[in-house]
Parts: structure tokens; sequence; C-alpha cells
């Protein structure tokens, strides 16, 4: 059994440029590692992780490079809770002693 | 025979590829000089602000509610001296397509493609632009391909980039995704070639058009609600198309008295190419890291002359840091129910602390809002800044260190504007276009071009001159 069907929806890696073709004026860091390229897609044809594949892009192009993962999932989220943030509404409010102002009347709480 | 795909070649043909992917001959603009006819070539190349109204109805873009922010507009008048504490509106660009504002930049470029009969649309950008382009791509049946820089080279994504890349995706765009770098610019060009698709550039004058009426609607709204023009207008500043558009629009509506204020995240000692840095920084856009380096030399563009001209425009430019634009996003959220993306309020920050110096019979208005969700949060990007090893705690903002630490404030007076000197800005793009253009005299149409793009007039342009040697 192949790790990856035709037609599974995968991401694909591969290098642009290796550190020494890269642009002459670049900080030292970037300057070590390579330029690299992910793209996502449909397999086109069986595959293992770490093939070298071929892909059908959304927009139908076809792209060519190694089978990095199967079914990626977007991974960013929204993060853990953030104690320096979670009191700023409560001491806000406090400061307006209140006072909150809906359609520009004065109200002192709401069960006023 | 093959054509030579290598770095230095590609980038040799950059003008002709540039040419046949936006179709415009800015030869015929030049003067041989410094000098060009920006606005000819805004006029000539760009659309009316009623064409561009009718382009964007079409899509659902623009006409965006103004809304005034009367508790934060309180909270200001509480920490002013007395009298003191303008009132403060917002634009909720975020009711825009997309999510934001670039919706409007994005709107011309893909109507003209589509007229010129392109099959898609490619965007190099790692901001809201991308899903702009890709949204309206969508709805006019382009193929669209957004090209980003998302990883370091450990493969970690920026989770605000993450994000508007699955925007993209969601939008049917191809989405490719690179590593730290400016030779991104590179496989741009590999890619127009390839597909001969049309750039739509951040740069062109269809961008700044489409932008213009933002300005426009904006001056439209505030006589309707407060029967005056806006005294000052807070614009969110990076690559300078958000300064320049919506300067336009507002003159073109006649406020000629409205103050124009540029404002971005101080991001000063972050190297942008630099592939450690990148992911020690909680905002990718709205930051000096574009902000400093397009005022000054605007034409470092894709195209080879950048509409967006911010320095043509900016009547005073200011920063603030990361943690006082998270700390605003939070009360905007938490006294105006409004929860929207940290990057396009690093404007509220400043006008926040802007309003605080004008009169209580002033409006100062924050132009943009945008789109927030997974990675654009406060939450997300605090989050991730922790596990890159930077310092998150209360304070002083003055103590904050791009890339080191970020301070959230104790209170809200404590939020503060730093000046940057805008002279010093004009200075080194006058000197910036003496170097890249290698001129060795400089004619009198120079002069006046100098002095227009820098808002200046042409005592101060000599005077530059003067300092730097160089002969007129």
């Amino acid at each position: 059994m192949p790790d990856a069907v035709k037609g599974t929806w995968v991401q694909i890696h591969k290098v642009v440029l290796k550190p020494e073709e890269r642009s002459p004026r670049l900080p030292d860091d970037t300057k070590k590692v390579p330029l690299e390229f992910r793209l996502k897609g449909f397999l086109t044809h069986d595959a293992n992780l770490g093939e070298e594949v071929e892909i059908e892009t959304l927009i139908g192009r076809k792209v060519r490079g190694k089978l990095i993962k199967i079914n990626p999932e977007y991974e960013h989220g929204f993060g853990k809770p953030v104690p320096e943030l979670l009191s700023i509404g409560m001491e806000l409010r406090k400061l307006l002693g209140g006072e909150v102002d809906v359609s520009g009347h004065e109200l002192r709480s709401c069960d006023e | 025979m093959s054509r030579d795909m290598s770095y230095e070649a590609v980038m040799n043909r950059k003008n002709e590829i540039m040419k046949k992917a936006v179709g415009i001959d800015y030869q015929v603009f030049e003067s041989g000089g410094i000098a060009f006819d920006y606005e000819r070539m805004m006029k000539e190349v760009g659309y009316t602000i009623d064409e561009v109204r009718k382009i964007q109805a079409e899509t659902g873009v623009g006409n965006t509610p103004l809304l005034e922010l009367k508790n934060l507009t309180k909270l200001a008048r509480k920490l002013a001296p007395p009298g003191k504490g303008a009132r403060i509106f917002i634009k909720d660009e975020a009711c825009n397509p997309s999510g934001s504002f670039k919706d409007r930049r994005a709107s011309v470029s893909v109507y003209r493609a589509q007229k010129l009969g392109y099959k898609g649309v490619i965007a190099a950008t790692s901001g809201n632009y991308g899903a702009a382009v890709a949204s309206q791509a969508a709805m006019r049946g382009l193929n669209c391909i957004v090209v980003q820089e998302v990883f370091d080279s450990e493969g970690r994504g920026q989770p605000e980039i993450l994000e508007k890349g699955r925007k993209c995706e969601a939008f049917g765009a191809e989405v490719i995704q690179l590593s730290v770098g400016p030779e991104l610019f590179y496989t741009f060009l590999c890619l127009l070639e390839e597909t001969g698709y049309f750039n739509a550039s951040l740069y062109t004058p269809f961008a700044i058009a489409g932008i213009e009426t933002l300005g426009y609607e904006l001056a439209e709204q505030v006589r309707a609600a407060t029967g005056r023009d806006p005294d000052a207008v807070v614009i969110t500043h990076a690559g300078g198309g958000n300064v320049t558009g919506t300067a336009r629009g507002l003159l073109k509506a006649g406020c000629q008295n409205t103050k124009i204020i540029g404002a971005s995240v101080n991001l000063t000692g972050l190297h942008m190419a630099s592939d450690r840095d990148f992911n020690r920084k909680s905002f990718t856009t709205g930051h000096t890291g574009f902000g400093v380096p397009f005022a000054t030399w605007p034409d470092r563009a894709d195209v080879p002359r950048n509409a967006a001209r911010p320095l043509r425009y900016l009547d005073r430019y200011v920063t603030v840091s990361q943690g006082e634009v998270f700390y605003i996003t939070e009360a905007l959220a938490q006294l105006e129910g409004l929860e929207r993306g940290p990057a396009g309020n690093t404007s509220l920050a400043a006008a926040f602390a802007i309003a605080q110096e004008m009169d209580e019979d002033q409006i100062i208005v924050v132009q943009e809002t945008e789109y927030t969700g997974a990675g654009k949060l406060p939450s997300a990007q605090l989050t991730f800044a922790k596990e890159m090893g930077i310092e998150v705690r209360r304070g002083d903002p003055a103590e904050d260190k791009p890339g080191e630490r970020i301070i959230i404030p104790e209170h809200p007076a404590q939020i503060k504007v730093k000046e940057v000197d805008l002279n010093a800005l004009r200075v080194s793009y006058i000197s910036n276009c003496i170097k890249n253009y290698k001129v060795e005299r400089v004619t009198a149409e120079d002069i006046r071009f100098l002095a227009e793009d820098t808002k200046t007039d042409e005592e101060f342009v000599k005077n530059v001159l003067k300092e730097l040697g160089v002969k007129f």
C-alpha cells in the first residue's frame, strides 16, 4: 500500500535556491540556509512520503516536489489564555466608572 | 532553446516580464531623470472615483460603516487636559468581502485583468492583500496564485501569515509558501513568466485608485455625521498605498485641511530579511520595517514607478509599540464591542494618543479595521511570541524592545506616540533618488518633482542638494 493514493490532498516541498545561489545581499543567518518552497494540492499518482511527486494545485497547475505531508492541517490557532491581556477589559471599565455610553446616554450601570 | 532560469538571469528580465504582466508602459511618463509625471500616470492609467466606485460595487467592495468610538473617546477625555479629547471615529473596513481595505486595492487590478483577457492573477504578499486578490478573482472567475513569505528555516510558520494563507485557499487560490528572503520576488517573476498571468501588484495606479474611494467615502460620512471635515485621519503605514490612496481620496472630496497622519508599529532593530528575526516580531505588516524603506525609496517596489508615494501626502508620521497595539485591540473589543485584527489597529493606538492633544470638538478618524480570528488574535500572536522566547509583561511601553520584550501597558495613559522626523525621511528619499538614478546634475523639472514628492518646496530641495553636494 502506498502512503497516499492518487487524488489525496498533500503538501510538497522543494528547494528553490541553494545557499550559494541566493541573492548576494542577505543577512548572514539567511545566507546559510536555502530558499524553500511549500505548496498543497492533489496527488496525480500514488506515492510514498519523501518521494518526488506531482500534484495538481487548486487552480489546476501541475507542480513537482518532495511529498512531505498527507492531509496537511492548518495548525495555527487562537493561542493560550494570555494573563497580560485578560484583565484589560475590567480595568478599563473600572476607569470609566461604570459609565458606558450607548446612543449618547449616560448610564450608571445596567440595572439602575 | 530553454530560457535561463538562474536568479541573475530572471532578475535581469524583470522589466520585460513586468511590462507584460501589468500592461503599463511606464516609459511614457518618464523625463529621463529623477522626475516622472505622476499625476498623468494616475490619470491615464487609473480610473476616476466614479468609475472605481462602479467597479467596486460589482463585487460588494466599499461602503463600509463609519462608527463613532464613544467609549474610547470618553476614556481619552478622562486622560486628556480639560477641553481636550477629539471625537474618535473608525472606518470599519473589516466589512469588506475578504475582511480588510485590501479589497479596494485588489478590486481594480482584478477587474482590469479580466477586461484585458488574462486567465489569472498573481500577487506577492504575506498580508491581507492575498485574500483580497483571491476573493476578487473568485468573483470574476479568474485563477489566482498568492506567493507568501511564511516559514523560517526550521519550518515554523508565522501564525498571522498562516491564517492569511488559509483564507486565500478558502477562496480557491493556489498559495505558494516560501521561507524567509527577498528572493520571493525571483519566484514571483518565474511564475509570471510561466503562467502569463496579470501581476496584481500593490503598487500600480489601479491599486492606488482602488483605495481612493476609502478616503472619499470617509469624507462624505464624517460630513454627514458631524457637519464638518475630519481634522485628522490616521492611517496605518507600511508600503505606502494606504496613505497615498486615502489621502488622494480625501483631497478629491475637498478635504484640503485634514491632517494626514501615518502610524507604524515600531520594529526598529529587527532585520526584515533575517531568518532569525522573522519569527521574533508579532506584527507582519503596518510596521517600520516596511514603513521607513518604502517612504525613503518607494521605487523599490515590483513596478518601475510606484504609485504609492507616502511622503507626497504625509503631514506627520508616528510609531507605537507592539504592546500598545495589543492593548488597544483589547480595548476596542471590550469597550466598543468590535473584535478586530491587531495590525489594522496600529492607527487606532496612535489616534487614541493623538486625540488627547486635540480639542473636544475636533474629529479624528481611524481609517481601517481588519478581520481577526485564529492566528491573527493578540492571544495567538503573544502565545507564539512567548514560544519564541520573547518576554511578555505588563509595564511601561517605553521599555519595549522589538525581538526581545513586548510590554503591555498597565494603564491607557501610557499609550503614547513617538514622532518620526519626516524631514529626515525626506532627505533620505532625495539622497536615494540621486544614488539610484545616478544623476550628476539635477534639472529644474527634477527639483519641482522632488518638492511635490516630499510635500515641501523648491527651497527645501535645493538646500538638501547643497548639503549632498549635488549640482543643479
